[in-house]
């Protein structure tokens, strides 16, 4: 299963749901080009909702990092939702998971823009 | 011609050699005795060939007993390193293959990745972990292979009249409880 990816809007923080599996090739570069749009929209609260992401590698993690510094660049924050624990795991041995604001619940996470 | 072998295969004494064909008909491998080939298969360098070396060495995996933890572990560094194969060695050359090797015996399960390309120092492979490097794109994956794998060795092939140049990959996990 391929990487799928969904954008919604809860008040003003755009949330993208992101299903299946963030790899080399269709995976990295569908997620690097919905995060270029909304960057290039003027979207500059985006929740990455990583809860059904079965499988991440260094290429998506590098898609996560790129995306969090072309938010932040253009003046926007970029958050991160629901960590399965292979995708945590992940992040905390490459020591990126205290860059990125990781949030467990939705609500809690659109609050935190505020 | 020099012989060059594996650091990893270096200090067993019990092995057994034997030739293999084509262009690596030069390097002499050696198998540990009890060692059996599970996977040896040339694949063309292509992404979705990253996609079939990695099922077919997850199944290989999960025959050896690993748990659902360790395939992904032992899949994720076999994914990572022939990512680097097919993309930093091979360039995507479709007249370039990538080699795997999986063998499997009762103590170790070892993977082999051999790419044609021209070769890399892993000491010029800048830390993924240094605070200036932690906002960078790529470079993650060497590091991730030898978190996930219990050992991990590269050797750069020089070229000979009948040899490519390139780069071997040896990932080993151990069977039975992971080393500390």
């Amino acid at each position: 299963m391929s990487v799928k990816l969904n954008t919604r809007q809860v008040g003003d923080v755009t949330v993208i749901d992101v299903s299946g599996r963030i790899t080399l090739g269709e995976g990295s570069s569908a997620l690097r080009d919905v995060l270029r749009d909304l960057t290039a929209k003027g979207n500059k609260k985006i929740l990455l909702n990583l809860s059904e992401v079965s499988y991440i590698d260094s290429s998506g993690i590098g898609e996560l990092v790129s995306g969090f510094t072309s938010v932040a660049n253009s003046g926007g924050t970029l958050k991160l939702l629901g960590l399965t624990k292979r995708v945590k795991d992940l992040l905390q041995i490459t020591k990126l998971y205290t860059v990125f604001d990781v949030h467990e619940e939705e609500a809690h996470a659109i609050r935190s823009f505020a | 011609m020099t012989l060059q072998r594996p650091a990893f295969y270096g200090g067993l004494s019990s092995s057994i050699a034997k030739k293999s064909g084509g262009d690596r008909g030069a390097e002499l491998k050696t198998v540990e005795i009890g060692e059996q080939a599970v996977i040896d298969q040339d694949y063309p360098s292509t992404l979705e060939s990253v996609d079939l070396a990695e099922a077919s060495t997850l199944e290989a995996a999960a025959q050896a007993g690993f748990d659902e933890d360790e395939q992904h572990r032992i899949g994720m560094s076999l994914r990572e390193c022939m990512v680097n194969a097919v993309v930093h060695g091979n360039r995507y050359n479709r007249n370039k293959i990538v080699h795997i090797r999986v063998l499997r015996s009762s103590e170790r399960f070892t993977i082999q990745i051999t790419d044609q390309g021209e070769g890399f120092e892993v000491k010029e492979v800048p830390d993924p972990l240094d605070e200036t490097n932690l906002l960078r794109h790529s470079g993650r994956g060497l590091f991730l292979m030898g978190a996930f794998m219990d050992d991990v060795k590269v050797r750069k092939i020089e070229p000979t009249a009948t040899q490519h140049s390139g780069t071997e990959v040896t990932l080993v996990k151990n069977v039975g409880p992971r080393e500390q």
